[in-house]
């Protein structure tokens, strides 16, 4: 158990002395000029640059059909749009063929037993892809709308190791709870993530008792999950052994199903629980009744509630997760505390904040456009939506499920796996200064993003169950404004696919070694789109243009680097 | 803002080390009698440098038929050379006279010219010629798969590549481009089997491990790091870097940056050859050759766009093999131009020529046999708009003679990346991998048709050495109409017919050929 504590708690910095690449990562916070525009209502253009970096950060599906729709509202009603409620999905169901016994293709196992015997593990290991797989086909199909990246980014926040706790239905119960209080109140959501199996598995809550405290948990709450570790969070460590006796007695009961969490009022710490002067010596008074856990948490969650801090430290965090992880005063000042403020103001819902924050003059700064390096999730679903890439339809289970599970690998193998960050602080992009967002980036993960992208824009893509996952660049280039023009078409896809603007020089580089293969006339270019568009089943005309295509569109993911930023 | 200063990563490359069983493959040596037992790659130190003329180069105006110069001044006047300035390589045959460097090499036996390479059925469009000659098909057939490409991937000797590359055996990359996008000849089976270095003035500040500082904003900031880690993450980074280190050019011909675009390429390439790098392939280019008007100024027509393209390939050329010499690579390497077309034998009002089809193609090095393969083009009395010079030589002859004669690829392999056989020429004079090449002695004659002019019959004489052969008829736009002679015929006098029904009225061109010998002559049909 002492192990154990000690590799969740553990948070291993990382090791940048043996990769080679981590010598070019920040040795400090960058000091660039910034902005000190704040929450003020931004009030410019609303064009493809804005509503693309509204649709890159906010949701999984930048692409043209959204662009296209958002422009024809206001930024007001588009951020209405992005924060309305949604119905929840069905649950993740079953595509495997291993036998657990009373459940068929296409039924959901979230309420189904764990235990077969000798098949246990790998019907849990295919429930858990199932749920991955689920997942990222929730985020590639959500469209114009916040949830998804907010239920990632609670997953991220609480975070907890499926592979460690290794029960895919406590993972299914926990991303439910991120997912159905995506942008309700965050004190409910503590209290719920508190007494959630997944969580009172991963961080020993199940274990703490009066006679043998276990503090994970009560240190975490604070200093990961509510308070922070900024300079104004100052509880104590009297603080975690008090919170950690306040949390004595929670259980969780494995013999029904779904799992369920109950208190054991025998193994409650009943007396009472002292805090230190920044929770201005606080007194917890011990219970002792069959509510006596849940009162206490309460009191508890109260008097962390009660420090403006959770505030500012909430908002913090999304402020690294949606626009960019320096803050520096400005920001602090003019986005941050007043967010916070926001924040309190409306007793901790998100909503409220999210709100303020994507209506905001800072959230269109200049500056905040395309600073964030992509996270390999957000690589894979912008370029799956971008290019519009053929999904399988929801007909047959083994194959769609089939497909979404190798969708999850290929976020995996990019750095990111779902549901599993690599330890109870969450994926260090988001939190491990100086470097932030440039961990996502090593010697070992740039290789397979391009690998990926060039995987995606081969002849043969990737064939999985049966179904042929690769891009087709005639879908999206057809969908473009002026694809016979190769000066235009080019202009179109790095505002696009970039970010960031790049010169005309690379731009008539780009259009010269690719579309028009070497030559120097547009002419050529214009002559076989419109033989190809004259007759678009005539496969000789289709693949001069497929080709060259491919060449520039290969070129622009994996040759040039702005392809990374978001 | 410079934003393609290191060299670009094209294939993903797992970092795990393999090796080929355990064994090197240099075990199985160059022996073509070897190769003929195991046909296990052709394991080899020969370097092919691909020098690739975008848009269409005009062949009659680089190597002139000054026996046809009175049919070429009706055709051409407003953009031919002057009799009295083409400098000549034999009396019947010239150079432009821009292009004395290259008249040098052929004087020293470094430079072989094969007359009238094309292909039957050409294409005149950009793109489907450059495809066609880049995937080496026929005409007809839409290939995504190019020819160095599969020559790399078809051997035993890079199994999986680029999956376990670099390794001890391999530590460079099979094939390089100097530029950014990777040709599509370089496209093997699956993955490309090639990677590009970007453009020369760029890559230097790649060897010098600099890279240019992105805009100074937060986007800027993080761009500029995952450029480093993508060019820290380049696997091959390190071999070129260090090939590029060990050598310096030494050659003083070298056209100054920036005047000569494909100078400074092929500098990178000697470097990188003498640096003692294995990648087999290097492709370079330079563009400009789609000359539609004014390629030559009016009076003086030694001068003007045409020429200065002309100027700078022979001076680059020129440069190049002098630095191989002088860094002691030369016996290492053999260079080859192609265009992907050439174009039409009338001039443009305009002073430019439109797109064409068979043009000459250059082949140079120590080894190279040096001289003429082939017969001065036919260039008929009065030309129309459409007419065009006829392929003597498929270019798939020339691309399998340089795969067998230089890489030592066998017969079998060869079919398989050219999806057929074509005759081998004589290109190489030693190579250390075939036996002279010589052309072997024979007896074959092709004799005019009679009568001719004709309409709609004509008798066609020739002399066979006793070998198979074949006879085809191509129009003046190099479409293949018909095969009137194929098979085996014995040593001796042989005459076949041909009808020209339902053909118009014009010029048709007949086609000898068998093994090496290739024969062509022109008649006419008057309806």
């Amino acid at each position: 158990m002492g192990d154990q504590i000690v590799k969740n708690r553990k948070v291993t910095p990382v090791d940048t002395s043996k990769d080679l690449v981590y010598r070019f990562a920040n040795k400090s916070i960058p000091n660039l000029e910034r902005t000190k525009a704040g929450l003020e209502p931004y009030s410019g253009a609303w064009g493809t640059v804005q509503i693309l970096h509204f649709l890159r950060r906010t949701t999984f599906n930048p692409n043209l059909d959204n662009i296209a729709f958002l422009k024809n509202k206001t930024l007001k009603q588009s951020v209405e749009l992005l924060l309305n409620s949604s119905s929840m999905p069905e649950p993740p169901v079953k595509h495997y063929t291993l036998d657990d016994t009373e459940l068929a293709i296409g039924e959901t196992w979230i309420n189904a037993p764990y235990n077969y015997g000798i098949n246990s593990g790998i019907i849990n290991n295919q429930r858990k892809n199932s749920l991955r797989g689920w997942m990222v086909d929730l985020m590639l199909s959500e469209g114009i709308n916040i949830r998804e990246k907010m239920t990632l980014f609670w997953s991220n926040h609480f975070s907890t190791e499926l592979n460690e706790y290794d029960d895919a239905r406590s993972g299914y119960i926990i991303n439910k709870i991120c997912r159905e209080n995506a942008l309700g109140n965050f004190k409910s959501l503590v209290k719920q993530i508190t007494l959630t199996p997944a969580m009172l598995r991963y961080l020993n809550g199940y274990l703490n008792s009066a006679t043998a405290p276990d503090e994970n948990y009560s240190r975490e709450l604070q200093e990961l999950f509510t308070l922070g570790k900024g300079p104004d969070s100052k509880y104590s460590e009297e603080d975690v052994k008090a919170a950690a006796k306040v949390l004595t007695g929670w259980r969780i009961n494995n013999t029904v199903n779904p799992q369920a969490t109950f208190y054991d009022n025998s193994r409650h710490d009943k007396t009472n629980k002292q805090f230190s002067s920044f929770y201005n010596n606080t007194i917890i008074v011990g219970k002792n009744s069959s509510t006596a856990g849940n009162d206490e948490l309460d009191d508890l969650l109260n008097m962390i509630f009660a420090q403006e801090e959770v505030s500012k430290y909430i908002c913090r965090r999304l402020y690294r997760w949606f626009i960019y992880y320096v803050i520096d005063n400005n920001a602090e000042e003019n986005v941050i505390k007043p967010l916070a403020k926001i924040f309190r103001d409306n007793n901790y819902t998100i909503k409220p904040v999210l709100d303020a924050l994507f209506n905001s003059a800072h959230f269109f700064e200049f500056v905040n456009i395309g600073c964030q390096i992509k996270n390999p999730a957000d690589l894979f679903t912008t370029l799956i939506n971008q290019f519009y890439v053929l999904q399988p339809l929801k007909i047959d289970v083994v194959t769609y499920y089939t497909v979404w599970v190798y969708y999850n690998e290929l976020i995996t193998f990019m750095g990111q796996k779902l549901m599993d960050p690599p330890d109870v602080a969450g994926w260090p992009a988001y939190w491990q200064s100086p470097q932030y967002y440039e961990l996502w980036i090593n010697s070992v993960t740039y290789p397979k993003r391009v690998q990926f992208s060039d995987s995606m824009i081969s002849n043969n893509g990737i064939t999985r169950g049966g179904f042929k996952i690769v891009i087709d660049p005639l879908i999206l280039v057809n969908k473009l404004n002026n694809p016979s023009n190769p000066n235009s078409l080019v202009a179109e896809l790095v505002e696009y696919l970039y970010p960031i603007e790049i010169s005309n020089d690379q731009k008539n580089f780009l259009k010269n070694q690719t579309l028009l293969s070497g030559q120097s006339n547009d002419i050529y270019w214009s002559d076989a789109w419109n033989a190809y568009k004259s007759n678009p089943t005539n496969a000789a005309t289709k693949k001069i243009v497929t080709d060259r295509l491919m060449s520039l569109l290969k070129y622009m993911m994996s040759g040039m680097s702005e392809y990374q930023l978001s | 803002m410079n934003r393609r200063e290191f060299i670009q990563k094209t294939v993903p490359v797992s970092l795990l080390p393999f090796f080929i069983g355990g064994y090197s493959v240099k075990a199985f040596g160059r022996s073509p009698f070897l190769e003929t037992l195991i046909s296990a790659g052709t394991e080899t130190d020969h370097v092919l440098v691909l020098i690739q003329l975008n848009g269409g180069n005009d062949g009659l105006n680089t190597i002139l038929p000054i026996d046809q110069y009175s049919n070429l001044a009706n055709a051409r006047s407003n953009i031919l050379i002057a009799e009295n300035k083409i400098l000549k390589l034999t009396d019947k045959t010239g150079i432009h006279p821009i292009m004395s460097g290259l008249k040098n090499l052929y004087d020293s036996g470094k430079f072989t010219l094969v007359q009238s390479v094309g292909y039957p059925n050409p294409n005149f469009s950009h793109f489907r010629a450059t495809d066609i000659w880049l995937t080496a098909t026929d005409s007809n057939v839409h290939e995504s798969s190019g020819w160095v490409g599969r020559y790399l991937s078809d051997q035993n000797e890079f199994p999986d590549y680029p999956t376990g590359y670099p390794n001890t055996v391999m530590p460079d990359p099979l094939a390089i481009q100097i530029g950014s996008v990777v040709s599509s000849s370089l496209q093997g089976y699956n993955s490309s089997m090639g990677m590009a270095i970007t453009d020369p003035t760029k890559f230097y500040q790649f060897i010098a491990g600099t890279v240019d500082p992105a805009p100074n904003t937060p986007a800027g900031h993080e761009l500029t790091y995952i450029r480093q880690v993508a060019q820290q993450t380049n696997l091959f980074a390190g071999s070129i870097k260090n090939a590029a280190a060990k050598a310096n050019n030494k050659s003083s011909l070298y056209p100054m940056a920036p005047d000569n675009s494909l100078g400074d390429q092929l500098k990178i390439v000697a470097r990188l050859i003498a640096g003692g790098l294995k990648t087999r392939i290097y492709i370079v280019n330079i563009g400009g050759f789609d000359t539609h008007s004014v390629q030559a100024i009016a009076g003086e027509t030694d001068t003007g766009t045409h020429a200065n393209l002309l100027k700078r390939l022979s001076l680059a050329i020129s440069a190049f093999q002098d630095d191989l010499k002088l860094l002691g690579a030369e016996d290492r390497v053999a260079g080859m131009t192609f265009s992907e077309f050439g174009r039409r034998i009338k001039s443009n009002s305009s002073g430019g020529t439109d797109h064409g089809s068979a043009a000459p193609l250059f082949l140079f090095g120590k080894h190279v046999k040096g001289g003429i393969i082939g017969s001065n083009p036919i260039i008929p009395a009065s030309v129309t708009v459409n007419d065009n010079i006829p392929m003597q030589y498929d270019f798939r002859s020339v691309y399998g003679t340089v795969l067998k004669n230089w890489f030592g690829v066998s017969t079998e392999e060869l079919k398989r990346v050219l999806f057929k056989d074509f005759q081998i020429l004589p290109l190489f004079a030693s190579t250390g991998i075939a036996e002279k090449n010589e052309l072997p002695p024979h007896n074959f004659v092709l004799h005019q048709n009679y009568p001719n002019p004709f309409n709609p019959n004509t008798k066609i004489k020739f002399n066979s050495s006793g070998a198979n052969l074949t006879i085809k008829i191509f129009d003046m736009t190099g479409r293949e109409i018909k095969t009137i002679a194929e098979g085996y015929y014995p040593q001796g006098s042989h005459e076949v017919n041909f009808h020209a029904n339902g053909l118009p009225s014009g010029i048709y061109y007949y086609r000898l050929q068998s093994g090496a010998f290739t024969q062509m002559k022109a008649m006419t049909l008057i309806k």
